[in-house]
């Protein structure tokens, strides 16, 4: 058989792979344009609270969700309560997404699928800084006048004295731990952040550089050298000290966990025995009857407040406004408030709850108890009279790409 | 006379689909572009279109503040790739991850491939193919989780090792190296079943008329012919490796190529997209090599 000499690369594909790079190119030069006309419209609905199809009264809001028929929500996991009930009264069926760190979210979110997501604060100032939610109209809300006033008009779920969406509820991040394990019961982080701690090995840590701020807290109450005052607030060197910390921590610890269900699989199995976690997963591992208790260490905690948003795009903004109304109703922020374990925003809920000390339990008007949950937020360069020497988000992802090794 | 005359008179105008086959019959050239263009515009547009968006991605710079993807170019992140050494020690980890599982399940897949081809009865044969490829129709997300329970502390690898005082850390680089060992196999065992079957009886033969025992028609008979084969094989359970990311989430606390991408994805696209470029260099790099071991054939 005479041997046939083959070229690398065919002149013909070569031919067709060129063509290939400037269709691209060409389609690459129409997205660029595309792109900065969508920046410019979502810049002007940044100022109004107008969305393309949107009712301009309740009652027509009501209608219009009839004929919409559904709704798309990214949710922290178990947010969305009472979605049957909802369904009946406003013919919005609910689906929703759960995403498992506010990063997630937010490309959740851009992925333009969805009309609106329960925000955190590190994602909700991104989403309003990046004009992927609008404000809302509260008058078009009536629970929003239930809502605590505690919780209005916050950095977080507002801008320039507008409110963008509405709040949802607010919980701490927790110390959990088997109790056939951990003996004795810990008070304190530092049963986790001692490098000789002795559950080496069965620590469960959550997967996301915002854990970064739980470093910070715990130098804020045992080196005050540091000056640290605002955990999501650190210049080079508490930054630094941080990491170190944090590096410290990395050898000892026996799973990283973003997926709740994970981390509920290894506390039920006994894979980790101490760690951080929700109050969502206690509930759930309590209820199946495991050996696992939670508190606010006495250093106090990272937390969160979260707000409900529409996003600017929304394909449903009738149905997703009526979803916000529901979701600070008082029959749902009490089924919110048992289900995930957190303090309601709308205090007529706790006459509601199953268990009647849960307001009680979870501190829902006890500013006090909060004072020391610093609730999570986006890392800017600008801290609060530094001036632009603080550590950025960017700075924070990219450390902890680093701790993780 | 008239019904003659109507007769000859050709139809008043011919139908679309008829003047369209009239061209392809005239246009053979036409008939056959017709048939590519389809699948073509897809690879060419979908495929290569989206492969040229990421390398453009990787040169894009971030809003440190949103995350957003800034369209102003930059170097910075193959800098942050080659220079920072967490970058290298993730990608090393990885192909190493992927050389050992290659390694193993060529291990596996040979006598369960030799068995196939060269001893089973073929109503055995149809039965075992069907169970080696039975893993194959089951989600990828089950068999992982359920390697989660195996590998447990308190599930059954560690049951199994408890009589013997012996404990087995699973959620380790081990662990993930037996999960991706067997959600593989498959993979392996088909081409090197059908680089098998495809030899002829006659060599055997030949080499036993030489003399040669079966050691040595093992070694320089059978193994030389099926290598081109085994190599096909390396080629999925080396690619599938490399670029998988929930095995290792789900597994091990460690990062690999896959879970660091998948993390930067929301936070730092660019780095992520320059990052996707360590694995496509040495796919290429493998690609290449298999070329020359005359793997594509034996496929």
């Amino acid at each position: 058989m005479p041997k046939k000499h083959r070229r690398w690369i065919d002149p013909a594909a070569f031919a067709l792979l060129l063509i290939a790079l400037a269709f691209a190119a060409a389609s690459c030069g129409g997205d660029d344009d595309g792109d900065s006309a969508g920046t410019t419209t979502a810049e002007e609905a940044a100022a109004s609270t107008a969305i393309p199809g949107l009712g301009a009264t309740l009652d027509e809001i009501k209608e219009k969700a009839r004929a919409e028929g559904r709704v798309s929500l990214v949710q922290w996991p178990g947010y969305a309560q009472l979605t049957k009930e909802f369904a009946q009264q406003t013919g919005c069926t609910v689906n929703t997404k759960d995403g498992t760190t506010s990063d997630d979210m937010i490309s959740l979110i851009g992925s333009g699928e969805y009309d609106g997501v329960s925000a955190s604060g590190n994602a909700s100032v991104r989403l309003m800084e990046r004009g992927d939610v609008v404000p809302v109209d509260t008058d078009l809300i009536p629970n929003y006048a239930d809502v605590q006033e505690g919780i209005k008009n916050k950095d977080y779920n507002s801008k320039d004295g507008q409110p963008y969406g509405v709040p949802h509820g607010r919980g701490p991040n927790l110390l959990a731990w088997r109790t056939d394990a951990v003996k004795p019961a810990p008070d304190s982080w530092g049963v986790i952040w001692d490098t000789n701690t002795p559950y080496k090995g069965k620590i469960s840590i959550y997967d996301d550089s915002i854990f970064i701020a739980d470093a910070a807290l715990y130098l804020k109450a045992t080196k005050p050298d540091l000056g640290i005052e605002n955990p999501y607030q650190l210049n080079e060197e508490q930054f630094n000290a941080s990491i170190d910390l944090l590096k410290g921590l990395a050898p000892n610890v026996g799973e990283w966990w973003a997926d709740y269900a994970k981390q509920i699989q290894s506390y039920a199995n006994s894979d980790v025995v101490i760690g951080t976690t929700w109050p969502y997963q206690v509930n759930t591992l309590t209820g199946d009857k495991k050996p696992v208790k939670a508190i606010k260490p006495k250093e106090g905690t990272t937390g969160w407040s979260d707000t409900w948003m529409i996003y600017s795009k929304a394909k449903h903004p009738n149905c997703m406004y009526l979803w916000m109304n529901h979701m600070i109703s008082p029959q749902a922020q009490a089924a919110v408030a048992e289900g995930f374990g957190e303090a309601p925003v709308n205090l007529k809920a706790c006459a509601l709850t199953k268990n009647k000390n849960h307001c009680d339990q979870f501190h829902a008007s006890d500013e006090s108890w909060w004072s020391d949950v610093y609730y999570w937020t986006t890392p800017t360069a600008d801290c609060g009279g530094e001036g632009g020497t603080c550590k950025t988000q960017e700075d924070w992802v990219n450390a902890w790409t680093e701790i993780r090794g | 006379m008239t019904t003659a005359a109507e007769y000859v008179e050709p139809p008043p105008r011919q139908s679309l689909g008829r003047r369209l086959s009239t061209f392809f019959y005239r246009h053979p050239w036409a008939t056959v572009g017709a048939l590519v263009v389809a699948p073509l515009g897809w690879l060419v547009a979908v495929y290569l279109g989206s492969l040229f968006f990421l390398l453009l991605a990787s040169v894009w710079d971030t809003n440190p503040f949103t995350s957003e993807v800034v369209h102003d170019y930059t170097l910075d992140n193959f800098r942050r790739i080659f220079e920072e050494d967490v970058y290298r020690e993730v990608a090393w980890r990885t192909i190493s991850m992927a050389a050992f599982v290659t390694v193993a399940d060529a291990v596996l897949a040979f006598p369960i491939a030799y068995y196939l081809a060269r001893v089973a009865s073929s109503r055995t044969r149809n039965l075992l193919v069907v169970a080696v490829l039975m893993p194959l129709w089951v989600s990828y997300l089950i068999k992982a989780y359920a390697w989660r329970t195996i590998l447990s502390d308190s599930g059954v690898v560690n049951w199994a090792l408890e009589p013997f005082g012996v404990t087995f850390d699973g959620y380790s680089s081990v662990g993930l190296w037996l999960v991706f060992t067997y959600l593989w196999l498959p993979f392996m065992i088909l081409p090197v079943y059908a680089g098998l079957e495809r030899i002829p009886d006659s060599v055997f033969e030949a080499s036993a008329d030489l003399g040669g025992r079966s050691l040595r028609t093992f070694l320089r008979v059978t193994l030389p012919l099926a290598f081109p084969a085994v190599v096909a094989g390396s080629i999925f359970t080396f690619s599938l490796t490399l670029g998988d990311y929930i095995a290792p989430d789900l597994i091990t606390s460690e990062q690999f190529i896959g879970t660091v991408i998948y993390d930067q994805r929301g936070t730092n696209l660019p780095v992520a997209a320059a990052f996707t470029l360590v694995p496509i260099a040495v796919m290429i790099v493998y690609l290449l090599v298999a070329r020359r071991l005359k793997a594509f054939e034996a496929l």
